[in-house]
């Protein structure tokens, strides 16, 4: 039923990436016969449209610039499955190492991509908010969905954002009325099981819909339970009209062999404020595709993120930054730290059209290397096409400043304690701009508490890093 | 780029040209003797138009006849240019190499420029001037290509000994004048063109040739490899530093031919080398591929400095005609302490492709790149540098400025790659866009790969335009707008043009007054 281009392509790896895109392709069929499109007829058309352009693209090879350092061979080649049958019980104790809200503050729990009542609280209702499970939401108010579903994902080239809109079974509808400010930050979890006989693949959709001058916080957290394979591909949107303000702040705590794609895309309109940021910890390949255009004027857009990684870890974080009205502000904050064989990639863009003048951009990377075989690749770019803009661009990468080191030495501390206490200044650039208390304590804690292989190498003293902090 | 057909026609078609050419040329000329900043109180809209309907200054044309060869590309036009050349069987074999490998390739499309696609078998791979019998003075050189070079200010007569420079002038592929042989040759440099080389010292050139841009390297370079026509070789012994600057000025002619130069250069332990290029094309209409590949090779504790001042045909306010510039340049710092660094003012051609790249093998090595590039009209420019570190403690230089104005779009694309083993390997990079008018645009791409944690980098960009109050502060002291610009210009490119060889220097900040006449933002 669905076209499968021919590309004229050699190298075997490539070929597995055309078996896995047939794979796809084939699973969708089976996918479209029992998803039930609710109320809301389009959804099943934007599917088919999403599967085509993905059997297009298919998955990408390296000679993909896009894809360039990052090999999505190891994602293609396993055969995922979707959870059927019963959600699998988890229990919420597992949970609480990466939970900070109480439970007056709303909390969606999705496991394996599918919604998981007995997890979830409600929270105080605030008037004029909608937050539902998305496929409830498509099933019961359609009508409020449909303007806000897939507006501002655009996955003409983004093979995992199609197959997330060919996919999606599940995920979270909100929706805040004018001028509405939601106090407490929305936690929204999702967890990936892994260790079953099939390893499972999840799709979860974010639609975040504020209208004008309406103030939220989302949170957004990965889980991984379990040793084993899994994949989750989410795919968030945010659309902020006119004033509106969306903070949206999006961890990762995954186990060793999990694989994670995100796509954020946000559409703003004037005077708006989007800040999103995200700390990925642990994975196996950590991708996270972000494609903001500001539609508005004086609007504000701020992307942050942070990697530590360890092992053979990788993290991938590719942005878009499109200014498409004058005098916007945009931030892009990256920074990885690399022990280990882990790798790190940033590719930033910000993209000034050509009647965005008085655009002031800024992008900065930052890589610290602190093992001869970690790597660290780093494309900021600038594509401008208005005259009167302010765009700056740096990228830094190395290792530790020996003076500092020495400074702290000279003052008691160990070299480990140094260490950390460099690493911990250099990481808490990205970490003290989040403004929700406890999840700011929370991320610290995970991330410091790791184990360190700086330490792993001198026995005797594996807690030097804690004890720093 | 794709009326061949009609190559019959083309004879009267250029003799009308010409005629048109030279009335436009004596009005040009006229212009060019008027001071550049005559216009002072001129409005800025005014100086705007001007600008932009201002001619191509250097667009004259030689009528010389071609000995060429039939348009279009086959083993036969390779066998033919090889033939012509007299050149030995592994030459011929290398090019059969490079062509079959050509046939394999596709056109790559991953850079930041456009163009209507390249009919390659509509070029004419080569072409000389008429085979004269061997001369012995200047005199009896053809006084029409004595007239070409004293308007592009090549000193091959009097004027040689006082610009102490030497030169061997490259006309439509065939080296036709060489001078200063004797000086270089009491040193014990070789300096001659490509053609020359393969027949005199075929086990230099079979050594070096194709060792830093294989002829399997990429689609333009392994077009050159195939069809290269002609080119200069400089070989530096060990221990000279070469007694003066070498020059080759390039000049596309004929009408039709790509030109496909093919230069090496190798400096031996300890030798030194200062090589210049510059290039100016005649006006033309019609698109025209070149496909220019440049070798360096340092060994211990040499050095090669390679500048270059690129102005050749842009094409119209429309961007018809002008140069395509598909250039591969690359340096190897095979040896310790060695030092190769590339220097390029990039003013002409409708589009510019080239990424002058260094390989830092040599422990110590060092490389340099410093790049103006300007785009103008519909001009268009996709360039920057690739700095590969290989050996320990290793450093590079970036500085690059990009100055778009009119429709020009300018890409700065580098690569910073810093393998495992190049321990307390160093990179700064500084990429500054200027930005003149509201309809053209400044993009950077940089890449920066890291693979040990003993290297160091850093990548600065800004972007920016002239500033009003900057304009208003020279105004206010009694300088025109245009003088401002200019200045302005030549302060954001200091940082390069300190770099290009003293009478270069001069050169390149004329070059680019002359660019940015009336070009007010």
């Amino acid at each position: 039923m669905i076209n499968k281009p021919e590309r004229p392509h050699t190298v075997s790896d490539t070929n597995e990436l055309i078996l896995a895109r047939d794979r796809q392709l084939e699973d969708f069929s089976g996918f479209l016969d029992v998803d039930g499109a609710g109320g809301l007829p389009s959804l099943k058309a934007s599917r088919k449209a999403a599967i085509e352009r993905f059997a297009e693209i298919g998955f990408p090879d390296r000679r993909n610039e896009d894809w360039k350092y990052t090999n999505v061979a190891p994602i293609a080649r396993t055969a995922f499955a979707r959870p059927t049958g019963e959600i699998p019980y988890i229990d919420a104790a597992e949970l609480a190492p990466y939970r900070f809200g109480d439970d007056s503050s709303p909390r969606l729990v999705f496991v394996d991509g599918r919604y998981a009542p007995s997890l979830s609280t409600n929270g105080a209702t605030t008037k004029g908010v909608t937050l539902l499970p998305l496929a409830e939401a498509v099933r019961t108010r359609a009508a409020d969905v449909e303007p806000w579903l897939g507006q501002c994902l655009d996955d003409t080239n983004r093979p995992f954002a199609a197959l997330n809109t060919a996919f999606f079974e599940d995920g979270v509808f909100l929706h805040l009325e004018k001028g509405v400010r939601v106090e407490s930050p929305i936690e929204l979890v999702f967890i990936a099981t892994a260790g079953g006989d099939t390893p499972l693949a999840s799709h979860p959709r974010i639609v975040i819909g504020a209208e004008a001058g309406a103030v939220a916080t989302v949170t957004e957290t990965h889980v991984g339970v379990g040793e084993g394979v899994s994949l989750t591909n989410v795919a968030t949107e945010i659309m902020a009209r006119e004033g509106a303000h969306v903070f949206h702040y999006r961890t990762t705590h995954l186990p060793d062999e999990a694989f994670h794609i995100s796509t954020l895309a946000v559409r703003q309109e004037g005077k708006t404020d989007v800040t999103s940021c995200t700390i990925s910890i642990g994975g196996r390949i950590t991708r996270n595709d972000y494609h903001a255009i500001m539609a508005g004027e004086d609007g504000l857009c701020a992307l942050r993120g942070l990697a530590k990684l360890r092992g053979r870890e990788h993290v991938d974080n590719h942005l878009r930054v499109e200014h498409a009205a004058p005098a916007c502000e945009s931030r892009e904050y990256f920074k990885s730290v690399l022990e280990d064989e882990s790798r790190s990639a940033f590719t930033g863009r910000i993209f000034v059209h050509q009647i965005a003048q008085k655009t002031d951009g800024k992008q900065t990377n930052s890589n610290l290397l602190l093992s001869e075989n970690a790597q660290a690749d780093s494309r900021p770019q600038l594509e401008i096409f208005a005259d009167d803009v302010k765009c700056t661009h740096a990228a830094l990468t190395g290792q530790l400043d020996e003076d500092a080191i020495f400074y702290l030495r000279a003052r008691g501390l160990s070299e480990r304690e140094a260490t950390s206490i460099l690493v911990r200044a250099f990481a808490g650039e990205i970490i003290d701009t989040i403004k929700v208390d406890a999840l700011r304590e929370l991320v610290e804690e995970r991330l410091f508490s790791r184990e360190s292989s700086i330490d792993a190498g001198a026995p005797g003293k594996s807690g030097a890093l804690q004890e720093a902090v | 780029m794709n009326n061949i057909p009609h190559r019959t026609a083309t004879n009267s078609k250029t003799q009308t040209q010409n005629s048109e050419l030279r009335t436009q040329n004596s009005v040009l000329s006229t212009q060019n003797s008027e001071l550049p900043h005559m216009s002072r109180a001129t409005p800025e809209t005014d100086t705007l138009q001007q600008w932009e309907q201002s001619t191509y200054k250097y667009g004259f044309y030689t009528d010389i006849e071609a000995d060429a060869a039939p348009p279009g590309l086959s083993e036969e036009i390779i066998r033919f240019i090889s033939a012509k050349k007299e050149e030995p069987e592994w030459m011929l074999e290398w090019r059969l190499k490079a062509y079959r490998h050509w046939l394999t390739m596709e056109e790559p499309e991953w850079h930041n420029v456009h163009y209507p696609p390249i009919d390659y078998q509509s070029i004419i791979y080569y072409s000389a001037p008429k085979k004269k019998p061997q001369l012995d003075s200047l005199d009896e050189v053809d006084p029409e290509l004595l007239r070409t070079y004293e308007k592009l200010g090549i000193p091959l007569e009097e004027q040689k000994m006082l610009a102490g420079v030497a030169v061997d002038a490259v006309f439509d592929s065939v080296s036709v004048a060489t001078t200063f042989k004797e000086t270089l040759a009491e040193a014990g440099v070789i300096f001659c063109s490509m053609s020359e080389a393969v027949r005199e010292h075929p086990e230099l050139v079979r050594k070096y040739l194709g060792s830093v841009v294989p002829y399997s390297d990429n689609y333009f370079a392994t077009l050159n490899s195939a069809v290269f026509t002609d080119g200069s070789f400089v070989y530096i012994p060990k221990g000279v530093k070469c007694p003066m600057e070498l020059s080759t000025y390039f000049r596309i002619n004929a009408m039709n031919t790509g030109q496909f130069e093919r230069t090496l250069i190798v400096a031996e332990e300890g030798a030194s080398v200062s090589y210049l290029e510059g290039c100016t094309a005649p006006m033309r209409d019609e698109n025209q591929l070149h496909a220019a590949v440049v070798e360096l090779v340092a060994m211990d504790d040499a050095s090669i400095k390679y500048s270059t001042i690129q102005n050749w045909y842009p094409g119209d306010e429309n961007g018809v005609g002008g140069i395509y510039n598909f250039v591969t340049k690359r340096g190897k710092a095979l040896g310790k302490r060695s030092h190769i660094s590339w220097t390029q003012v990039e003013t002409g051609s409708a589009i510019t492709w080239k990424y002058p790249s260094c390989i830092l093998i040599g422990d110590d090595s060092v490389g340099e790149f410093y790049s103006v590039a300007l785009t103008n009209r519909r001009q268009q420019a996709d360039t920057g540098t690739k700095m590969v570190h290989i050996g320990k403690n290793t450093r590079s230089t970036i500085v690059s400025k990009g100055i778009s104005a009119g429709r020009g779009q300018n890409t700065y694309r580098g690569l910073v790659r810093v393998n495992k083993g190049a321990q307390g390997a160093r990179n700064f990079t500084q990429c500054d866009s200027m930005l003149i008018g509201d309809r053209c645009g400044a993009h950077t791409f940089p890449y920066i790969e890291v693979k040990n944690p003993t290297a160091k980098l850093e990548h600065e960009a800004t972007t920016s335009k002239i500033g009003e109050d900057q304009l208003f502060y020279c105004n206010q002291r009694g300088l025109s707008t245009e003088d401002a610009v200019n200045m302005i210009v030549n302060g954001f490119c200091k940082e390069v043009f300190r770099e290009l060889p003293m009478e270069f220097a001069v050169e390149a900040q004329k070059l680019l007054e002359v660019s940015l006449e009336g070009s007010v933002g």
